[in-house]
């Protein structure tokens, strides 16, 4: 059975899903304290959504100093998987795991709503099951989720093809592409490596039939699936 | 010797700042048409013990770089207040 560690932080709100996501994916979930240093033999990580720390300094800023940040670093450096969720992805950026920041949304509103993203990048652990190119609609929850980085660094991140996901526009004109003005509209970034991803929307929050959609799913059947055919050998 | 010293922290210049475009519209909207370029970032006030004031400034210097700004997306000045207390 492959065992996915889900983090907990003071102010974390989002690790229910996250551990049912993958459980309904195939894998063993078990929580880890952020003051726990040690991941107990996880296969993989995932920092889930909310908001560690009460957003204080910057979001993420306080939460990346916790002890267990030395062996997600460490796991990461291994070259095995780590997913950040929202606040997870501004975690792993305070922490430097990741590319850039995130920001104020543009439109200064809390966004609390089904966006949909393009697949730009479907050698991740994360992706794999999905088809390039493919749209699918998740729903975001964040205030700050403006993707920023300097131009130098986004031409970059485009040319080593880091950008995982892009806001896009399904047609129908429902919602807006681009709902927090992230630079080139990029919702997920990846590491040089390929894996540690960060999103800003919530594919754990629609991962089931039973919600209207499962579009989420994949995330997380990827992740196992690549647990299986990869094992990490810890 | 104790020195009280002053953070400034403003989105870096160049980068969108949705607050301070919102602040500015507000002035704008209250008869303040002589206000623009506004930014919105923040302040922070600390004691820090020091040798001396620029060892106080460099201290400081060290704690924006690892906590207090975020080096992608922020610029920060330091101010430290003369006389510094035993």
């Amino acid at each position: 059975m492959t065992r996915v560690a889900v983090v907990r932080f003071p102010g974390s709100n989002c690790e229910p899903e996250a551990c049912r996501a993958v459980e309904r994916a195939g894998g063993e979930a078990f929580y880890v304290w952020h003051r726990d240093k040690s991941l107990e033999g996880a296969d993989a990580v995932i920092l889930p959504g909310g908001f560690s720390y009460g957003d204080y300094l910057r979001s993420g800023a306080i939460a990346r100093m916790s002890p267990v940040m030395d062996a997600i670093r460490a796991h990461a450096a291994a070259g095995a998987p780590v997913l950040g969720i929202c606040n997870g992805f501004q975690i792993l950026c305070e922490a430097g795991l990741l590319p850039g920041a995130l920001t104020r949304n543009a439109g200064l509103r809390y966004l609390s709503r089904p966006v949909d993203v393009r697949i730009e990048r479907t050698t991740t652990p994360f992706t794999a099951e999905y088809r390039p190119g493919e749209v699918i609609r998740i729903p975001v929850g964040h205030g700050e989720g403006r993707f920023t980085a300097s131009d130098d660094e986004l031409d970059r991140l485009e040319s080593e093809g880091q950008v995982v996901l892009r806001y896009a526009d399904a047609g129908g004109g429902d919602y807006p592409s681009n709902p927090n003005g992230s630079a080139r509209a990029i919702a997920a970034v990846c590491n040089r490596e390929g894996n540690v991803v960060g999103m800003m929307p919530h594919p754990e929050r629609l991962a089931e039939p039973v919600l209207g959609s499962d579009a989420g799913h994949r995330v997380f059947t990827s992740l196992i699936h690549h647990l299986i055919a990869e094992p990490s050998g810890r | 010797m104790t020195w009280r010293v002053h953070v400034r922290i403003l989105p870096r210049a160049g980068l969108l700042d949705p607050q301070g475009q919102a602040v500015e519209h507000a002035l704008s909207a209250l008869h303040f048409p002589e206000a623009s370029n506004v930014h919105v970032g923040k302040a922070i006030a600390l004691d820090v013990a020091a040798p001396s004031a620029a060892a106080a400034e460099a201290s400081v210097r060290a704690m924006c770089e690892k906590l207090l700004a975020n080096p992608v997306t922020e610029d920060y000045e330091i101010a430290v207040e003369s006389g510094g207390r035993a």
